[in-house]
């Protein structure tokens, strides 16, 4: 599909991501701006606070996006999953450049306007609002600017915990869609491009510039000035409609509540929970998505009762959640899994779904025919001549590269290059790399036409799809238990990887790959 | 040593010193002076003497670390320092203008702020303007930054006039200008103060300055005053201080004998 034709199909939702992401931005500008200013002013009269102060905003920045939303999740009141832990993050980054810039402003106004409005017996307050904040605007509107681009990238990460925005088009393009990639991040840059620009016109308008002619807004700066109010307008709405939008708090107790079903953020893990989620709505229950959350935010949010349940893997569960060293037996998995969560969680495990989804080693068709390849030993000869390529999951996971690469005593012709999980299909397809680690239930590897070599010394632990849900769900919940018992055993491998390549390959909706699915099984 | 209590001082000035904890040697030391009402007393000194400090220890920028400051008959520390400044007239040099307040806003901040009604500012600005010589008509709404620095230093008086204070406080006003533009200021703030009756505190450190304005001239050095006399008195003086100062007055006469042409 070209990118035209995607665009075309795609408008009414690109907008409304676009939407959703300005609404972001927006808001968190301005409460930074409400809360940064204010600081800013604070400094400058308290000496000591300054640097501690400025120390703190600076360390807010360095703390990567994905931390810093899993460390909000669990925390009560401002965490959560959604617009309103997006927010709180998207302040935090944009504190530092607008109090940096209000105190570097507020300082650099002359001394002797300073002191000459002193000695005109101007007091604090006077000189504040009539001479140093309108001295200092320029400046602290260069902060609002920077704050501004830098929220409108970090919102893309926002998608991570599902405050939608345009980070949901680039998350979901690296798995499936170039377009739905080039659509996000291209927005997104044009949207930087446009806050840059406008607001870089509102700080020349307040400018003072001593050489200058007495300031009178061109044509052309008037626009700007109507479209930035426009935009303004606009997102205000927007805004309000999706605070409006927002589950209010209380109805989490409430016997109506929604049942919060997560995701992790790629396309099996999606089709899981939608299955779930359009089997509970059949029975008549309100369900919230969360779906396509990144790291281990899935978990952080369960245990922190903000989703009440999400489909995880029995081998994730055990090395990656409770940090054991990986085992290969399956039963002997599940069962520590099990009695591990309930203990320690109040989480419960519900029975397999049928299917696993291990780490799949990877090989082009073309090659394993030729090298007649069935088995990781076959392969390792050759692997000397060859070059692999690992997500950054499979690199640094207990069951891992390291583990995986003594067991078969594999040595490649250079050190593994490590990539987003989804590109290394595309690496391998393309030739730039000849052996991946993929997911054993991924649809695009009949489509690509490659080989998944047998794991043949038992490296990989079990990974067997299961539903982790709260146990106060589960009372709450009535139908809850009912609906995962139903799909204990009911998906095959081969059927997992037909609903992942109708996803990823053919571009469908979860929604309705799942609503067929559903209605084929009878359930 | 120069203490005189003078019946009708506007400022007067008893066993001042000042000194900062981060410097050995005070900035000022005993301190004592009056200021007649009407007067315009000149300070005058070399670069660190203590007098623009002096300056500021009427206006309450600072408070002296010993001694009293009054003004008005009251110590300093006793008056709210918005009133007394919003009563005291400041001139600094390059003025010290907002850049972002037109000349009229400049010139009306004061009266302004002590709550004048909006017509009654006006017409002060634009009489005010007048008085220091600048065509209201063409100034009024233009920006410092538009003006030369005698335009500036000339709204910067008028600023300070502003409100009627009793007392104007000038800090080298015209130490920045061109030796024309600084000649014209200076007849023409001698003329400004005998008919508005003002009374004036003026730092400088040029004689000729000194001789031309003040009243008085009170010679300072090392945050002491050394001398204080009427400019006739000063130009007789046998002090060491007022020799070298006038030493260099001699030498400017003889070089302006050379280029006369003069023998």
């Amino acid at each position: 599909m070209s990118f035209w034709t995607f665009l075309q199909q795609n408008w009414s939702e690109l907008l409304k991501l676009a939407r959703e992401h300005l609404s972001l931005v927006l808001i968190s500008t301005l409460v930074a701006i409400a809360i940064g200013i204010p600081t800013g002013v604070l400094l400058t009269r308290k000496k000591a606070l300054r640097n501690p102060v400025l120390g703190i905003a600076n360390v807010m920045q360095t703390i990567p996006n994905l931390a810093l939303f899993g460390f909000l999740i669990p925390l009560p009141f401002i965490g959560g999953i959604g617009a309103r832990t997006a927010i709180v993050a998207l302040v935090l980054y944009a504190l530092l450049p607008i109090i940096r810039n209000t105190v570097t402003g507020i300082l650099g106004v002359d001394q002797n306007v300073r002191e000459a409005a002193v000695a005109m017996g101007m007091t604090d307050r006077q000189i504040l609002w009539q001479v140093e904040l309108p001295l200092a605007m320029s400046v602290i509107l260069t902060g609002v600017r920077v704050a501004t681009v830098i929220s409108v990238g970090v919102t893309t990460i926002a998608a991570a915990v599902g405050a939608g925005g345009l980070g949901v088009y680039i998350f979901r393009g690296l798995r499936q869609d170039n377009n739905l990639l080039l659509a996000g991040a291209l927005a997104a840059a044009l949207m930087a491009l446009a806050a840059d620009f406008l607001l870089g016109l509102l700080e020349q308008r307040f400018a003072i510039d001593a050489s200058s002619e007495k300031k009178r807004l061109s044509i052309f700066q008037k626009i700007g000035v109507g479209v930035i109010a426009l935009a303004l307008i606009f997102g205000g709405f927007g805004t309000w409609g999706s605070w409006r939008g927002l589950p209010p708090e209380s109805q989490k107790s409430a016997n109506g509540a929604p049942v919060r079903v997560a995701s992790k953020d790629f396309t099996e893990s999606i089709l899981l929970a939608e299955i779930v989620a359009q089997m509970l709505e059949a029975r008549g229950l309100s369900v919230e998505r969360k779906f396509e959350l990144g790291g281990n935010l899935p978990h952080d949010a369960l245990v922190a009762g903000r989703v009440d349940l999400y489909p995880e893997y029995t081998g994730t569960a055990y090395t990656a959640i409770l940090q054991h060293p990986p085992i290969t037996d399956p039963r002997a998995v599940y069962e520590q899994v099990k009695r591990e969560y309930a203990e320690k969680f109040n989480v419960d495990v519900i029975s397999p779904l049928g299917f696993e989804n291990t780490f799949a080693i990877l090989v082009r068709g073309a090659d394993a025919r030729r090298l007649k390849l069935k088995t990781i030993s076959d392969a390792a000869p050759h692997a000397v001549g060859w070059r692999a390529g690992f997500g950054q999951d499979f690199m640094s996971r207990a069951d891992g590269y390291p583990g995986f690469s003594k067991t078969y005593g594999l040595k490649f012709a250079e050190p593994p290059r490590e990539m987003d999980l989804s590109l290394t299909y595309i690496a391998l397809a393309s030739n730039k790399v000849d052996l991946i680690a993929g997911n054993s239930t991924e649809g695009r590897i009949a489509a690509m036409d490659l080989v998944q070599l047998e794991d043949d010394r038992h490296y990989f632990p079990p990974y067997e799809a299961v539903y982790l849900v709260r146990r106060d769900s589960l009372t709450r919940v009535g139908p809850l238990r009912d609906v995962l018992t139903k799909l204990a055993n009911a998906i095959s491998t081969e059927e997992m990887r037909r609903l992942n390549f109708e996803v990823d390959a053919n571009k469908r909706s979860p929604a309705d790959v799942v609503g067929e699915w559903l209605k084929g099984k009878g359930f | 040593m120069m203490s005189e209590l003078v019946e009708n001082a506007l400022v007067e000035f008893r066993d001042v010193s000042y000194t900062v904890p981060s410097v050995s040697s005070p900035i000022i030391s005993q301190l004592n002076l009056s200021v007649k009402q009407g007067e315009t007393l000149v300070l005058l000194g070399e670069s660190g003497c203590g007098k623009t400090t002096t300056l500021k220890l009427v206006n309450r920028l600072l408070l002296p670390t010993s001694g009293q400051v009054l003004v008005e008959g009251k110590p300093t520390s006793d008056w709210d320092p918005i009133r007394l400044r919003r009563r005291t007239g400041y001139v600094i040099q390059e003025a010290g203008l907002f850049p972002h307040f037109t000349v009229e806003r400049n010139v009306g901040l004061v009266p302004t702020l002590d709550g004048w009604d909006e017509t009654r500012v006006r017409q002060r600005v634009l009489e005010l303007l007048a008085l220091v010589g600048l065509d209201p008509e063409k100034f009024a709404k233009r920006y410092p930054g538009e003006l030369s620095g005698g335009q500036r230093q000339r709204v910067g008086v008028a600023r300070a006039l502003a409100a009627e204070p009793p007392l104007l406080l000038l800090d080298e006003p015209f130490g920045a200008l061109d030796p024309l533009t600084r000649a014209s200021l200076q007849r023409e703030f001698a003329a400004l103060t005998v008919r508005l009756d003002k009374t004036a505190i003026f730092v400088t450190h040029d004689l000729r300055e000194a001789l031309l304005l003040g009243s008085r001239i009170g010679l300072m050095h090392a945050g002491r005053l050394v001398l204080l006399e009427t400019p006739a008195g000063f130009l007789k003086s046998t002090e060491e201080y007022a020799r070298a100062y006038l030493e260099t007055l001699r030498l400017s006469e003889r070089n302006d004998d050379i280029a006369g042409g003069k023998k």
